[in-house]
């Protein structure tokens, strides 16, 4: 019986180490808890693809020791659509950030959700474009400086990718935080076991342009900050909520048509 | 077999599927809706895939997903999808993906005229994505080649691991023509023959899908052979997409896409291809009857151009006459490739009115007398 790290290993490609993410980034603890979860669930690094779009979360399918699919920006769903429908054997993850998943790709977002297609979306929720250097995101904060809403901050209100994902379709719905690190890979194994489309939303610090824009400083003083901006559902006097939403057992989308790639049919 | 009448766009989804086609997403747009019906109507009972997408890019991207699943996937659009399509196909471009995508020309740009016919998608198939790429691009101008086209169209995209792009017009979709078409075959599983594992991914090698031995890396970075970002200047993406380029440069069945008709004695001839090209042909049989040495080059190929033949008819003829559906464009590569060899006239428009053959005939007419003079 392996330890359990080594098992973890499996699912990791150590020799990239470190990341390209900016020291403190919450990716990385992201990455761990995706590795955590798949090496629970057990399938073979082969029958397992990681599906990135564009932005610090698009990078993620590298540091797995799975297949990888870096894409286009925002479209990630779309090709994991293809993907897991022309092989619905293998096992599909999407990573993506809150610009790819819910600006250029919302189209994509709100449709694989209706569709109930069976992927897991772990949306990477860091309120800011990192990749190209801080500017305003669907989920920036009303009120968040960044380098296109400076002075007194974004004056959008911003979008609650758990809610518009219930109201799309979605059957998994989850949302935890990089501080929350016992309880990330629980949901996002729970998303990859769920049948139909899962989505994860997890709040991840951005050190390097979200804080020190806001002045929340250093990651450790973010990961402080994270949990005391969440609260449980029922709390009401804080921002983001944790916890499962949604865990329906509906047909996937395939299900009812009975449609099913001649190649899993051989 | 019996003849029957069939329409341009079902005799493309017969080709498709005869091709080995198992896998389509698309986006209903006209002129090229019937195409994703059909599609729906045959693909799952054959045990393939068919899915109406959200838009153009996600059908696009779908196709690409489904092709790294192993799929022989394709999609089918008109102008505004393909200008969305383009991201996507740069990219099945550059992750060397095999696919094939119809584009139903319709008047542009914009919405244009939505159900008239045109030949102004030329230079955007060869070059409408970012970026230097292979690009094959095939065109038909019966309801029959319609369905050879697109068949080998799946042929091409296997050999040379890159998206096919196959031209029609609004006319040769819609038209119907009795063909005999060759009964389908058996739907088999028709594995890619490069997943032995011990290949690289990328390069001049068979395509290999997920779901082999071992993992494989796909990206749109510029990428080595064995598929891993390397982003810093002078990296393998430039090598890899130069031996695609020379690839296609030298298969025979892109170089030889020409027909000729009438060319042997010709003393001036046209070039067309698609809807035009049949009434070219016309043309050139009237003036033929009238007693005129005319003749008729019909590209079946537009991309890579056929040069060999367009050099060879310019070293013979007084005068070539380019024919489009559009405002001048394959007009200016077939004059780049003539180099001054011969006078090279051209003769378009983009009204959504088809050139008439009596159009043809009097503009080759005017260019004999005028290079005579």
């Amino acid at each position: 019986m392996p330890r359990f790290g080594e098992s973890v290993d499996r699912y990791l490609r150590r020799e990239l180490l470190p990341t390209v993410w900016c020291p403190g980034c919450g990716n990385g603890s992201i990455v761990q808890a995706l590795a955590m979860a798949l090496a629970r669930i057990g399938r073979e690094p082969e029958d397992v693809v990681v599906v990135g779009g564009i932005g610090c979360s698009g990078r993620t399918p590298f540091y797995l020791a799975t297949n990888a699919l870096h894409t286009t920006h925002g479209r990630a769903l779309a090709f994991a659509t293809g993907l897991k429908l022309a092989r619905p054997d293998l096992e599909v993850v999407v990573t993506s950030g809150d610009g790819d998943s819910l600006a250029i790709g919302g189209n994509h977002f709100i449709h694989a959700a209706r569709r109930n297609l069976d992927v897991t979306l772990l949306l990477f929720n860091n309120a800011i474009y990192g990749m190209t250097g801080g500017q305003a995101a669907p989920t920036t904060p009303t009120g968040s400086r960044t380098s296109t809403s400076p002075g007194s901050g974004s004056t959008e209100r911003s979008f609650d990718a758990v809610e518009l994902a219930m109201a799309a379709g979605a059957t998994f719905v989850a949302r935890t935080t990089t501080f929350d690190v016992q309880e990330m890979p629980l949901y996002i194994e729970r998303a990859i076991r769920h049948r139909g489309f899962s989505m994860v939303e997890i709040i991840t610090q951005c050190p390097t342009y979200y804080g020190r824009l806001n002045r929340l400083g250093e990651a450790p003083a973010m990961l402080v900050w994270e949990r005391d901006m969440t609260g449980e559902p029922s709390d009401d006097q804080h921002g983001w909520k944790t916890g499962v939403f949604r865990d329906d057992d509906l047909p996937a989308y395939g299900d009812l048509t009975g449609q099913n790639s001649v190649r899993t049919r051989a | 077999m019996a003849l029957r009448m069939v329409m341009g766009n079902e005799a493309a989804v017969q080709g498709a599927l005869a091709g080995g086609c198992d896998f389509y997403a698309g986006y209903p747009i006209t002129p090229a809706t019937e195409i994703l019906e059909e599609m729906g109507r045959r693909l799952p009972p054959r045990g393939g895939v068919f899915l109406q997408m959200e838009d153009e890019l996600a059908a696009m991207a779908a196709v690409v997903g489904a092709a790294w699943g192993g799929a022989r996937a394709m999609t089918a659009t008109s102008g505004p999808g393909f200008s969305l399509m383009q991201e996507h196909i740069g990219y099945a471009a550059i992750t060397q993906t095999p696919c094939v995508v119809i584009d139903v020309q319709r008047g542009g740009p914009s919405t244009g005229l939505p159900t008239l016919p045109a030949q102004g998608d030329v230079m955007q198939a060869r070059y409408g994505t970012h970026g230097d790429r292979p690009a094959i691009v095939l065109t038909a101008s019966s309801v029959r080649e319609a369905y050879t086209t697109t068949r080998k169209a799946f042929q091409l995209a296997e050999r040379h691991r890159t998206p096919v792009v196959v031209l029609l017009d609004a006319v040769i979709a819609h038209m119907r023509e009795p063909v005999e078409l060759p009964p389908l075959p058996e739907p088999a599983l028709n594995p890619w023959p490069g997943s032995s594992g011990t290949e690289p991914p990328f390069g001049a090698h068979p395509f290999t899908p997920f779901g082999g031995p071992s993992p494989i890396v796909v990206t749109g970075l510029s990428h080595g052979e064995d598929g891993w970002p390397r982003t810093g200047a002078g990296q393998a993406t430039e090598r890899m997409l130069k031996d695609a380029i020379a690839g296609i440069a030298e298969d025979p069945s892109l170089t030889q896409g020409v027909e000729r008709y009438c060319m042997d004695d010709a003393t001036v001839a046209v070039v067309a291809y698609g809807i035009t090209a049949r009434a070219a042909h016309a043309a050139v049989e009237t003036l033929r009857a009238e007693g005129e040495r005319a003749g008729l080059l019909k590209l079946d190929v537009l991309w890579p151009l056929p040069e060999a033949a367009l050099l060879e008819a310019a070293e013979q003829v007084d005068g070539l006459l380019v024919v489009e559906m559009n405002l001048g464009q394959l007009v200016m590569p077939v004059r780049a490739v003539v180099g001054g060899r011969t006078h090279v006239a051209h003769l378009g428009r983009a009204d959504g009115l088809l050139l008439s053959p009596d159009v043809i005939a009097r503009r080759l007419q005017a260019l004999t007398a005028s290079v005579r003079s």
